[in-house]
């Protein structure tokens, strides 16, 4: 109890950046997400190999190394992140390209007659999509969405090894200061953690209640 | 300022990461072992009759899944001292993924036949029996693409073991980026490595996926 009450301020600290990065991360990444997934749908096949390979080159290496990647060598280019833009760019970036995937599957499992019905009462591109497509694409993204939410939030934990000073900065500051605490000081952080995981699936599973509303299935 | 790339340089760092490549397959490898027993014995437990036991561990897995790896592993790293650091990694690892493959198992599983079990039943098979000859062996070949991609997810987790001082892959990129002052060429490589070994890879499971279809 008493260990609780010594170490809590201090990780109520990183609690503030911790959020910032989830936010803004998610944000980038979801913004990805439709602008990849999308994509990857064009007609011309040089577009589609250029998404492709963006999600291939995301997916097939680490988030830790391309935020490593983003910090320390991206200056070798003349381009100086701060420690939170490099935070949120390789976070928005991985998740985007994991996102995409999402995206691009919802869209495709969109019934073919859907699209011809919408081009037979000559819609234009963005309303057939505004509002015949997406309105049916949308529900079949929320839950893996969620689940990405959550990957995303753990994920922000490793901005820790960049400077950031998050949650898990925070812990392993207090560490030093507090080393007889230090097993009670993890388990508070993996509560933390918990309690915020849980509150984002409750939030998405409202989201998800409420995209069904008037729809079957 | 010399900048720019250099081959030597990256040649260098390349010389130095590969001579631990083999700790990071080892941490994959017996990660994946781990996750894979964790994984069955979360699953049994969570189909236990009591259901005291079953909510504890369904509580238990989310808790796990809810949270970091890399605040799991410092929780390790922290909390037992005595044990090795590649050990602990291995165990983080192990018990972080086994309960995502706990879900891969549940729909293998879920996907057997109720016949199946009722058969077991009436030839009078013990439970243990009705699992090791019955259930798991149509269970476990429809979800081995699944698996597939959870070892090549692990994989590229075992950067985070550098965080608990396990010299694998990412921990000599940083030092040699620290000792040399060449950190673009240290990661660069370190990235390359890991594509060049995660991309063949997934590669092979989407294959498997092709082959022998998506379960669950």
């Amino acid at each position: 109890m008493e260990a609780g009450i010594l170490l809590l301020p201090g990780l109520l600290r990183g609690l503030r950046v911790t959020l910032e990065v989830f936010v803004l991360g998610a944000m980038l990444a979801l913004g990805l997400s439709f602008a990849v997934g999308l994509l990857r749908l064009s007609r011309f096949p040089i577009v589609r190999t250029l998404a492709a390979a963006y999600v291939e080159f995301f997916r097939g290496t680490s988030l830790l190394i391309q935020l490593f990647w983003l910090y320390y060598a991206l200056p070798f280019f003349g381009v100086e992140l701060s420690a939170l833009a490099a935070g949120v760019l390789g976070l928005g970036l991985n998740y985007g390209a994991y996102g995409s995937e999402v995206v691009r599957s919802a869209i495709r499992s969109v019934p073919k007659g859907q699209w011809e019905a919408a081009i037979a009462l000559n819609l234009s591109p963005l309303v057939r999509f505004r509002r015949v497509i997406l309105p049916q694409a949308w529900p079949l993204m929320l839950p893996p969405f969620g689940n990405l939410l959550i990957e995303l939030l753990k994920g922000t934990s490793l901005v820790s090894m960049i400077t950031l000073g998050d949650m898990t900065f925070q812990a392993m500051s207090l560490r030093t200061t507090y080393a007889r605490y230090e097993v009670p000081l993890f388990l508070l952080l993996l509560v933390l953690y918990f309690l915020i995981a849980t509150a984002t699936s409750a939030i998405v599973r409202r989201l998800e209640r409420r995209a069904r509303v008037g729809r079957s299935a | 300022m010399g900048d720019e790339w250099r081959w030597d340089v990256a040649w260098a760092a390349a010389r130095k990461i590969a001579a631990v490549v083999p700790v990071t397959i080892a941490a994959t490898v017996l990660g994946f072992v781990v996750a894979a027993a964790a994984g069955l014995a979360w699953t049994i437990a969570r189909r236990s009759r009591s259901a005291l036991v079953r909510g504890a561990v369904e509580a238990a897995m989310e808790f796990v899944r809810r949270t970091p790896l890399l605040v799991q592993l410092l929780f390790l790293y922290v909390a037992f001292p005595r044990l090795s650091v590649f050990a602990i990694g291995v165990i983080g690892l192990g018990l972080h993924y086994g309960a995502y493959l706990s879900e891969v198992y549940r729909a293998g599983i879920e996907a057997v036949d109720r016949g199946q079990w009722e058969a077991a039943r009436a030839l009078n098979f013990s439970r243990q029996k009705t699992w090791t000859r019955i259930i798991l062996p149509q269970a476990i070949p429809p979800i081995v693409p699944m698996m597939g991609n959870y070892l090549i997810v692990l994989f590229k987790e075992t950067p985070l073991l550098f965080a608990i001082n396990v010299t694998e892959m990412m921990a000599v990129a940083k030092q040699f980026g620290s000792e040399t002052f060449r950190y673009l060429e240290a990661f660069t490589v370190v990235g390359v490595f890991f594509f060049l070994m995660s991309y063949p890879a997934s590669l092979v499971v989407r294959w498997l996926e092709a082959r022998f279809g998506r379960a669950g």
